[in-house]
């Protein structure tokens, strides 16, 4: 009987008006920061389509960037705005800003371990030498 | 908005979904209290699923931190084999994309059936779009024989920024085609016996098969554009030396600057990198044993070593070919989405699936947004 509710499509009530749905009300005790629409956050149009355009920007920042004459801060310049264009990705298109801190936690956690990761690898990485360096040991004798 | 959609009897539509008497939404699984408990729970279990997407790229990006750490002319050398007009393009569709996807995850929850459908659509297009343009690159690139390390053969690359169409992207288009025309003979099918939803799948997937092609061109387009520009560059530099050339330079530069505005940023990146080797190569470039692509330019014998530009390409094919992997992962899971929304069994209450998906393809969208400065806008 349950498998049967995933194998055939349910019957689907009509789009509502904008009265409260009949069957959630009753039974859930919902965080709903909208009445409206139940838990969910519908983002607002012109919030989807800024984000966008700030993105578009960015982008072509970033390759204009790639023109300047920066010499060694090229890379960090680089790398801090595609971080500006994922904080925008991730804040909005993927709603962090609305979300539960206990998935921004998690998520932001991981690149903890990816800074350990690379920081490691890089330092252990500054450290090999070209050849293997004999080091000079004195051989004190005991004898007279 | 009109939907395509079963109309319940008069007692469903006051109760709820009373299929089998529990008065709950029909795609609560029945070991949650709410649809908003079942959200959350699967909210944070794609969220894990991202950490562990993130830390599976971070190998790749750690190999390529130390690799670059380690060989900067390598990566400075091989940049130039990397079209960075077709990375940006990338980087805009994917971005655009993104959005199409947070506006589906919105039009799911506001039950805007057709928005929903068609932002989906527009995504899995967009993909296709991406992979189009990669296709271009990669076979671009096997023609050159820039191939990952143990297959990397140097003197090849002495015929650089050929125009014309790889007989491997011929090869390559060829499961693509064949998609191509089953799509459009599915979807005139569909058209001719009326199933509306039907259509509408087969219709969002001939969309996106066309749109590869689209992509194709796009490449092509951007490929000869590049190789025209070089071959009036390259003119200019093959009688002299590097250093007795410069009129020689100017005038191909001037010529640069006429084709495209994109091109001259590329002259002036040759121009920046010769000047930065010009003190460090101790003979002057005709008379060497080894040509240079670019005179000034870091020599094939500086890169061409068992560390050299051959694993820059192999961490160039592996961390972008992961990615178009995921790409591709991505199409099939909006395609099983694209499906359901035909379905109508998206609302304000159920839009878990679509807000799950989303946030993995933009995470996909994250990667390259990193990828993009840090393989093509190499100075």
């Amino acid at each position: 009987m349950l498998a049967s509710l995933y194998l055939v499509p349910p019957t689907r009530i009509e789009p509502k008006t904008s009265e409260k749905l009949s069957f959630n009300m009753s039974e859930t005790a919902t965080h709903a920061a909208d009445s409206h629409h139940g838990f969910a956050h519908p983002m607002p149009v012109w919030q989807l389509l800024a984000v966008f355009f700030a993105l578009i920007a960015l982008t072509i920042l970033t390759v204009a960037q790639s023109t300047w004459e920066l010499g060694s801060s090229e890379l960090v310049v680089s790398l801090i705005i595609a971080t500006v264009k994922a904080s925008l990705v991730i804040l909005f298109f993927m709603h962090m800003i609305h979300d539960k801190p206990l998935n921004a936690i998690l998520f932001l956690g991981s690149f903890i371990f990816v800074a350990l990761f690379l920081g490691f690898t890089l330092m252990d990485a500054a450290a090999y030498r070209d050849s293997i360096e004999f080091k000079k040991v004195e051989v004190v004798t005991t004898a007279e | 908005m009109s939907n395509t959609t079963i109309t319940p009897d008069a007692v469903h539509a006051e109760h709820g979904h009373e299929d089998h008497g529990h008065g709950h939404h029909p795609f609560q699984a029945h070991h949650f209290d709410d649809t908003q408990q079942q959200y959350d729970a699967g909210k944070l279990g794609i969220w894990l699923f991202l950490v562990t997407e993130v830390l599976f790229f971070s190998g790749m990006f750690c190999a390529y931190a130390l690799y670059r750490a380690r060989n900067p002319e390598v990566f400075t050398f091989a940049s130039q084999f990397l079209n960075a007009n077709l990375g940006a393009f990338n980087t805009c569709v994917l971005l655009f994309s993104s959005l199409t996807m947070a506006w589906a995850v919105r039009c799911a929850q506001l039950r805007q059936r057709f928005g929903l459908v068609l932002n989906l659509a527009i995504t899995i297009g967009c993909a296709a779009l991406f992979l189009g343009v990669k296709a271009v690159e990669y076979t671009h690139k096997w023609d050159m024989h820039l191939l990952p390390a143990g297959y990397y053969i140097p003197q090849f690359t002495q015929t650089a920024h050929h125009a014309g169409v790889s007989p491997w992207l011929y090869r390559l288009c060829a499961i693509p085609a064949v998609m191509l025309v089953a799509f459009a003979v599915w979807f005139v099918m569909t058209k001719i016996k009326g199933e509306k939803r039907h259509s509408e799948i087969a219709g969002s997937m001939l969309f996106s098969a066309a749109l590869f092609f689209v992509g194709v061109g796009v490449g092509v387009g951007f490929q000869n554009a590049e190789a025209a520009a070089h071959a009036a560059h390259d003119d200019g530099n093959h009688e002299a030396s590097a250093h007795a050339d410069d009129s020689g330079h100017a005038s191909a530069e001037h010529a640069h600057a006429e084709d495209s505005h994109a091109h001259a940023a590329q002259g002036e990146h040759h121009e920046s990198v010769a000047d930065s080797y010009a003190m460090a190569s101790t003979e002057p470039a005709t008379g060497s044993s080894t040509a240079t692509l670019v005179p000034g330019a870091p020599t094939l014998d500086m890169v061409d070593q068992p560390g050299g530009a051959g694993i820059f390409f192999s961490i160039y094919y592996c961390m972008t070919g992961v990615h178009a992997i995921h790409i591709l992962a991505g199409m099939g899971v909006l395609t099983w989405l694209l499906v359901r929304a035909t379905r109508n069994e998206f609302d304000e209450e159920y839009f878990g699936p679509v807000d799950y998906v989303g946030l993995y393809w933009h995470i996909v969208d994250l990667i390259w947004i990193y990828l993009f400065p840090l393989l093509y806008l190499i100075k």
